[in-house]
């Protein structure tokens, strides 16, 4: 391993005026701008869960008004899927890591990714005003005909907050399907590319494709609660479940955009963690083009139970299974990599077990819910609840956090505590399950999702519920401690401190401001761990 | 990158085939095509959507990458239609008036 001189002029160190971050067109600047306002987002969404928690904890509703509460639920939703979920791993670690990757020194566009950031802040901006001049109690799915008509919050702002951060997505999208697409380094073929790189693709395509259906529907929301005309009110000839259509248009993909690069981050790390060559590269690559294209084929499974047609619930059934076979190619073959090589377990491998454990549960009673029948059962309830928080959460979020523990070293320079990495990663396991496995027996038993209170007999299940979420917050707090104090206190870090085979590995950390000093060749596949699996970097 | 110069005429036609077809909405929008009314006017919107494509944002003279994401936005668009419409065209509609099932 090449040691670098920290005395050279990186990318942190070139410049420290504030000036020069607000007008930075660096994507590694843009990545960390990301870092912060995201973690921001994060804590805002996460004080509305402990507060929700708080109340489930009593069967009766004694802590706060079900309008406060219904308000706290909305604003948890609204706040983690748009301003953290959407933009965490593709923001944040795809702006630094993607042109690390391909040998650029660059986005394709660094001016629209700096406008990308300033949209989604002033989205965000927005929603957040929203929050502070008496919430909003929609639920983050804004359904019609409530958020259209009966609705006494501030829908509007909240609509056109939303609607201004998805131009944000629009154009980190774009900017990656052009910078894959034209910056590539010689050599760079399409079947040489980290998976990574492949998952940002396929996420891009979703944000391109999907997000301006998104715009459109709040839109025309906004216009028919502005100026009355009928659109998805029936009182006035429009139809509410045209706007679920819609609205799961964009929605069901999104989910796509927060796996799909999380999964990414998975193949990077067990390809370094296991030294070998990703198992059945070009299906796991082609895999994340397939859940990005079928993914847009299965929105109907939200609206089984809304008048939708019979017949459109069965293709709708039908197609969602249909996502579970890319999926479990990718699972499959990660395991397959692992399999008889010699695992470093070092804190970002923790994180990709944690995933795959986290994956797999939300996965499964995924395709539970796209049944057609058992679904009825389900519906609304915390067996959705528990679902969508092992993928979106248990999944996503063990795919960032490991990302950023992989990658931190190359983004500040600095070295962690790997035993308070290892102890985090395992409390967020333990805590994910406490606060999740409960809600899917809570669903079982019919409690539905959005009350503030419940039977008394439901108690122990939602104290535990409400304990896991406490270690579950420690487990995202203890990180937050660890990852500041290193950028004082951690050790110096090495260009390549975990022998990865990517581009990102053979420059400095932190890497200079324009990322590479000469140009890149290359001549080889992703990880080139060599014959037998055991090479090291 | 696609440096390809139109004739300013080519511009004024496609703009007067927009006008024309402006024209034709608003004359279609006072006729009575029965349950073709939506169709005739989804008709004349794709086909001025696909000149301002082709002709005003340089499409029809770019390389096939280009088409290749300019159709995706197209096929999308289909995609959205149809799997919405396959809800409500085969729903089981109750005649307006009509008493609810028991």
């Amino acid at each position: 391993m090449k040691e670098e001189s920290a005395a050279t002029v990186n990318y942190l160190n070139c410049d420290y005026s504030i000036r020069s971050w607000l007008l930075t067109v660096d994507h590694k600047r843009i990545g960390i701008m990301y870092l912060l306002a995201v973690t921001v987002f994060f804590l805002i969404g996460g004080i509305m869960a402990t507060l929700f928690r708080f109340e489930l904890s009593t069967a009766a509703g004694d802590l706060v008004t079900a309008e406060t509460y219904n308000k706290l639920f909305t604003l948890h939703g609204v706040v983690m899927v748009f301003f953290f979920l959407i933009p965490s791993v593709p923001a944040v670690l795809g702006n630094f890591v993607l042109p690390l990757a391909i040998g650029a020194k660059d986005v394709a566009f660094p001016k629209l990714n700096l406008l990308s950031w300033y949209v989604f802040m002033i989205g965000g901006g927005i929603t957040l005003f929203v929050a502070l001049t008496g919430g909003l109690d929609t639920g983050w799915t804004f359904y019609t005909p409530y958020s259209s008509t009966y609705a006494t919050t501030d829908v509007l702002s909240a609509a056109i907050g939303v609607f201004i951060t998805g131009f944000s997505s629009i154009l980190t999208g774009l900017n990656f399907l052009v910078t894959i697409h034209k910056m590539r380094a010689p050599g760079m073929t399409w079947m040489r590319m980290p998976l990574f790189v492949w998952a940002l693709y396929a996420t891009s395509l979703i944000m391109v494709l999907a997000t301006p259906v998104l715009a459109i529907t709040v839109a025309l929301l906004a216009v028919e609660r502005a100026t009355g005309i009928g659109i998805f009110d029936p009182a006035l000839g429009g139809d509410p479940v045209l706007f679920q259509h819609m609205f799961w248009f964009y929605s069901h993909p999104a989910v796509y955009i927060m796996i799909l690069p999380s999964m990414g981050v998975i193949s990077e790390l067990v390809a370094t963690f296991c030294r070998r060559r990703i198992f059945g590269y070009s299906f796991v690559a082609a895999s994340s083009i397939a859940i990005a294209v079928i993914g847009f084929f299965v929105w109907g499974h939200h609206l089984f139970l809304s008048t939708q047609s019979v017949y459109a619930g069965m293709v709708f059934s039908f197609l969602s299974f249909l996502v579970a076979v890319p999926s479990a190619v990718k699972t499959f073959n990660w395991t397959a990599t692992m399999y008889k090589s010699s695992v470093s377990w070092q804190s970002p491998m923790l994180y990709v077990m944690g995933f795959m454990g986290l994956f797999l549960v939300g996965g499964l009673t995924g395709v539970v819910l796209a049944t057609l029948g058992l679904d009825v059962h389900m519906h609304d309830t915390y067996f959705v609840v528990a679902h969508f928080h092992y993928i979106m959460v248990g999944g996503v979020l063990m795919g960032y956090l490991g990302g950023l523990h992989y990658w931190w070293p190359k983004i500040t320079g600095r070295m962690y505590s790997e035993a308070w990495a290892k102890v985090s990663a395992l409390l967020v396991f333990v805590g994910f399950n406490l606060t999740f496995m409960p809600q899917f027996i809570l669903g079982y038993l019919g409690m539905p999702r959005r009350y503030y209170a419940y039977p008394p007999e439901w108690q122990t299940l939602n104290v535990l519920s409400s304990a896991g979420a406490s270690v579950l917050g420690v487990g995202y707090l203890i990180p937050v401690i660890y990852l500041l104090w290193s950028l004082r206190h951690g050790k110096p870090a090495p260009a390549n401190p975990w022998g990865g085979k990517g581009l990102e590995w053979t420059i400095a950390s932190p890497p200079t401001p324009h990322n590479f000093e000469k140009p890149v060749i290359v001549t080889e596949g992703a990880y080139a761990y060599g014959e037998g699996g055991h090479g090291h970097g | 990158m696609n440096h390809h110069i139109v004739p300013l005429k080519i511009y004024f036609a496609i703009f007067a085939a927009l006008m024309a077809g402006t024209a034709l909405t608003v004359w279609a929008a006072f006729q009575d095509f029965g349950e073709f009314n939506t169709l005739v006017a989804v008709v004349i919107a794709v086909v001025k959507a696909a000149l301002v494509v082709l002709f005003f944002m340089h499409v029809k003279y770019s390389d096939k990458l280009i088409w290749v994401f300019a159709s995706a936005g197209f096929i999308w668009l289909i995609i959205l239609f149809a799997f919405t419409l396959m809800d409500p065209m085969t729903r089981d509609w109750l005649p307006v008036g009509a008493p609810l099932p028991m």
